[in-house]
């Protein structure tokens, strides 16, 4: 009854893709005109915030080890305090700019929790391949918001920032739950599927 | 101009956004070009459409339609995000 893992990230990769878009459009029309509607302030953090109560039932229900819940559950806790104090930047109520700082802890710990909670090797299988990919990909890409929190206005880090959501999302859409990656495939790795 | 199909006109003006901007082209573009990478992903991969041959697939398989998934997101940012803010883009650079 429970749904497939590679489904989980295909809905998860729905939500980085909204990210991604929502994001780039902010750095192509710039942040003066992006804020200009006051529900479009709101609709990065507030999905942020959505996908990490989203990464909560993905904890419970998917328990295949300790370290599986370990990491899902960080990752819910991250994923909601950044986009709790980017929903307090929107409204006003917080005003620093070194709240982007947990943004990067958010994608910090996202990439921690994908490589910790992945323990096969890279060409094990391709979910095992995308599972290294995207935890070093987030891990790196925390250097944007990193950057942000100390030159708000800076061009690239704002694009780096909201690529690293685009790249995540096709990372997710192309996961399987078994298949092979680069003609790779382990025999423990079960019978590959469609 | 007839004075009941004037309102209409003025709706229909409004609905369709300018383009006079590259940025705002580019913002106009990205919804379609996000929906148009879904549709080449449906050609490339049809199976990963279940709803294509629904028989015998359960109900996650069924709800798991990821191109689509593109699909709907690139056209939702086309018409929920795009026209408000090419509006907005338009004003911050006094063309109204």
């Amino acid at each position: 009854m429970m749904p497939r893992a590679e489904f989980v990230h295909w809905w998860f990769a729905t939500g980085f893709l909204l990210l991604g878009l929502f994001l780039l459009a902010e750095v192509i029309v710039g942040p003066a005109v992006w804020n200009r509607r006051p529900w479009r302030r709101y609709l990065w953090p507030g999905l942020c915030f959505l996908l990490g109560v989203l990464m909560w039932p993905v904890m419970t229900f998917y328990t295949n080890s300790t370290i599986h819940m370990i990491a899902h559950g960080s990752w819910a806790q991250a994923l909601m305090l950044a986009g709790a104090a980017e929903l307090g930047v929107a409204r006003g109520k917080l005003h620093s700019q070194y709240w982007r700082l947990l943004s990067a802890l958010g994608l910090a710990v996202s990439g921690t929790a994908f490589l910790v909670h992945e323990q096969q090797h890279w060409l094990f299988s391709r979910a095992a391949f995308l599972h290294h990919t995207l935890g070093w990909t987030l891990l790196v890409s925390a250097v944007f918001p990193l950057l942000q929190a100390f030159r708000p206005r800076s061009l690239a880090a704002a694009t780096g920032f909201a690529t690293t959501f685009l790249v995540a999302a096709v990372l997710l859409y192309s996961d399987r739950d078994t298949a092979a990656i680069f003609g790779h495939l382990s025999q423990y790795a079960g019978l590959p599927h469609r | 101009m007839s004075a009941e199909l004037a309102p209409e006109l003025q709706v229909a003006e409004q609905a369709t956004p300018r383009t006079s901007s590259p940025r705002a082209r580019i913002v106009l573009a990205l919804g379609p070009l996000t929906a148009l990478v879904g549709l080449a992903w449906a050609l490339v991969q049809p199976y990963r459409l279940t709803l294509l041959h629904p028989y015998g697939q359960g109900f996650w398989w069924l709800l798991s339609e990821p191109p689509l998934y593109v699909i709907v997101v690139g056209v939702l940012f086309r018409l929920v995000i795009a026209p408000s803010l090419v509006d907005d883009l338009d004003a911050e650079h006094g063309r109204r």
